[in-house]
């Protein structure tokens, strides 16, 4: 289980993170979700080590900084950006990559499940941005990782492609991989996520099962449910489930903190 | 229910070989770019112009002294800037891969250096190859001119990265460049000028030597002059900087001046690098 203990982020003046608290639980695809500027990118940064937090851990179960370097190594990220070295072709992005985990045999089933190897050969510049994003796709997975972290990830895919994608992300999450997932797309969520973990104003206002969230804002659709904690996200929870009172199965809220 | 494996540490290769892996593929994506390839060539056309015109190849060197001191610090810092703006994101997906981030900073600046060092290099040298003007009296000082023009790349390169860590907005970034580029080719002199002019009934030498040591292109030229023994081409600040050292001592002392604009810069970039957000 990853561990995210207090952690806090300011950039400049402004609390980005305040006090964040989760545990993410293996065999479990987490989404994090909120309005924009609530956070969601800056949890991920620090969660990968790109953003320092100001204060508080993020730990593995042995009690290791995720940010550790070896740690690392069992990460997957795709970006909601992708992006290579133009004049590279995929071919040589990949042996790039593979360079840097000699220890790991590739997993090239993505690669062949998206019928795209005869674009490898051509460089990265020349490549459409969906290809661009199966690329992305295949090094998240190529490396057999233990925490997988999709930013936005099938924005720029196409249906088939996208479909392709998401039965990995469930192939990986039955087989006990992490996955944290940020995504303004509520098919996908409803589609992937187990768990959901609302973010406003850098605080988590809920986090639990989808089926939870569903309860506590008593609608049906987690389309209404979202939009309901969006437009009144203090008053349409009842304070117990913020406080971790009401115990989550897999995945729950340790504490509120506020700033 | 389904085993669920640990995240566990990997073993990952060394530091060294780390920086090696990203420099060797940095490069050969640096040495694939439009702009490298046609620095090189306008290098070799300039040298082979000028070795036409000037009919010597001490003569051409000379002149090709000025396109080397104006060329080498606007690519390497310009163009070096704009070329790591342009793989941001890519460096955000190596810094989340199992990578010390001393290991990538090393990686992206050598990476970077020295496909541009080839490219100088080339370009320099090419022009006197085809034109057979590699004779004995030319062969040593262009040996100095392609020194010197390495360690400007160098120096410049480490000024690029320093500059794309600290300023985060590329425009604002590609602004910081264009400026340094500008003062330290073109105003720096003019200042000092000015400077030493107002001042000139004062003992006022240290002050230019200190002045010099601040700008790198000012000691390259100060050294290629030195050794090409031009002096009435010398600048204010390199006449005194010969009247103070001598040709051998200062060259040497230049030199050291030139690693520090290297090493200085370098360190302060890989220290934000390693502390900064992404």
């Amino acid at each position: 289980m990853i561990r995210l203990t207090d952690v806090r982020k300011t950039f400049g003046r402004l609390p980005v993170l305040r006090g964040i608290d989760l545990q993410l639980t293996p065999g479990r695809v987490t989404a994090i979700v909120g309005p924009n500027a609530a956070g969601k990118s800056t949890l991920i940064r620090c969660v990968l080590g790109l953003t320092r937090p100001d204060s508080g851990a993020i730990t593995l179960p042995d009690g290791r900084d995720v940010r550790l370097p070896a740690a690392r190594a069992g990460i997957g990220y795709m970006p909601q950006t992708p992006s290579f070295p133009g004049n590279l072709t995929g071919h040589e992005v990949l042996a790039m990559l593979d360079a840097l985990r000699p220890d790991v045999v590739p997993d090239d089933s993505l690669l062949e499940r998206f019928e795209f190897a005869a674009q490898l050969d051509k460089p990265v510049r020349i490549l459409s941005g969906g290809t661009r994003q199966k690329l992305s796709a295949v090094i998240a997975f190529r490396y057999r990782p233990t925490l997988l972290i999709l930013d936005e990830p099938t924005a720029g895919l196409d249906p088939l492609a996208a479909s392709v994608f998401k039965a990995a992300v469930m192939a990986s999450r039955d087989a006990g991989t992490t996955v944290l997932l940020t995504t303004h797309v509520v098919a996908e969520l409803s589609v992937l996520a187990d768990e959901i973990v609302f973010l406003l104003d850098g605080m988590i206002r809920f986090a639990g099962p989808v089926a939870e969230l569903l309860h506590q804002t008593r609608q049906a659709s987690l389309d209404d449910a979202l939009t309901t904690l969006m437009k009144s996200p203090l008053d349409a929870i009842p304070p117990s489930a913020l406080s971790g009172a009401v115990p989550a199965p897999r995945l729950q809220v340790v504490r509120e903190r506020h700033a | 229910m389904t085993a669920v494996p640990a995240i566990v540490a990997r073993a990952v290769p060394g530091t060294a070989a780390l920086s090696r892996i990203v420099a060797l593929h940095q490069a050969r994506d640096v040495l694939r770019k439009r702009w490298v390839i046609t620095y090189a060539v306008v290098l070799a056309i300039a040298g082979d112009l000028l070795l036409r015109l000037a009919g010597s190849g001490p003569s051409a060197l000379v002149s090709l002294l000025n396109v080397v001191l104006l060329l080498v610090p606007l690519i390497a810092l310009i163009l070096g800037s704009a070329s790591l703006y342009g793989a941001r994101e890519f460096t955000e997906l190596l810094l989340a891969q199992p990578m010390p981030r001393r290991a990538l900073y090393v990686g992206l600046y050598f990476g970077l250096t020295l496909p541009l060092m080839g490219a100088t290099f080339c370009g320099l040298l090419l022009p006197f190859i085809v034109e057979r003007k590699l004779d004995a009296e030319t062969t040593p000082m262009l040996m100095v001119l392609l020194g010197v023009s390495l360690l400007l790349v160098a120096v410049f390169t480490s000024l690029a990265f320093v500059i794309t860590v600290a300023v985060r907005d590329r425009a604002r970034g590609l602004g910081v460049a264009i400026l340094t580029w500008l003062t330290l080719s073109l105003l720096y002199d003019g200042v000092v000028l000015a400077v030493a002019t107002s001042f000139r009934d004062w003992p006022i030498e240290r002050g230019m030597l200190v002045a010099m040591a601040l700008n790198p292109i000012d000691l390259s030229r100060t050294i290629l002059l030195l050794r090409l023994d031009v002096a009435a081409l010398m600048g204010y600040t390199g006449a005194v900087f010969r009247v103070a050292f001598g040709s051998t001592a200062g060259v040497v002392v230049a030199f050291a001046m030139l690693a520090a604009w290297i090493l200085v810069p370098w360190w302060a970039g890989a220290r934000a690098f390693e502390r900064r957000d992404f």
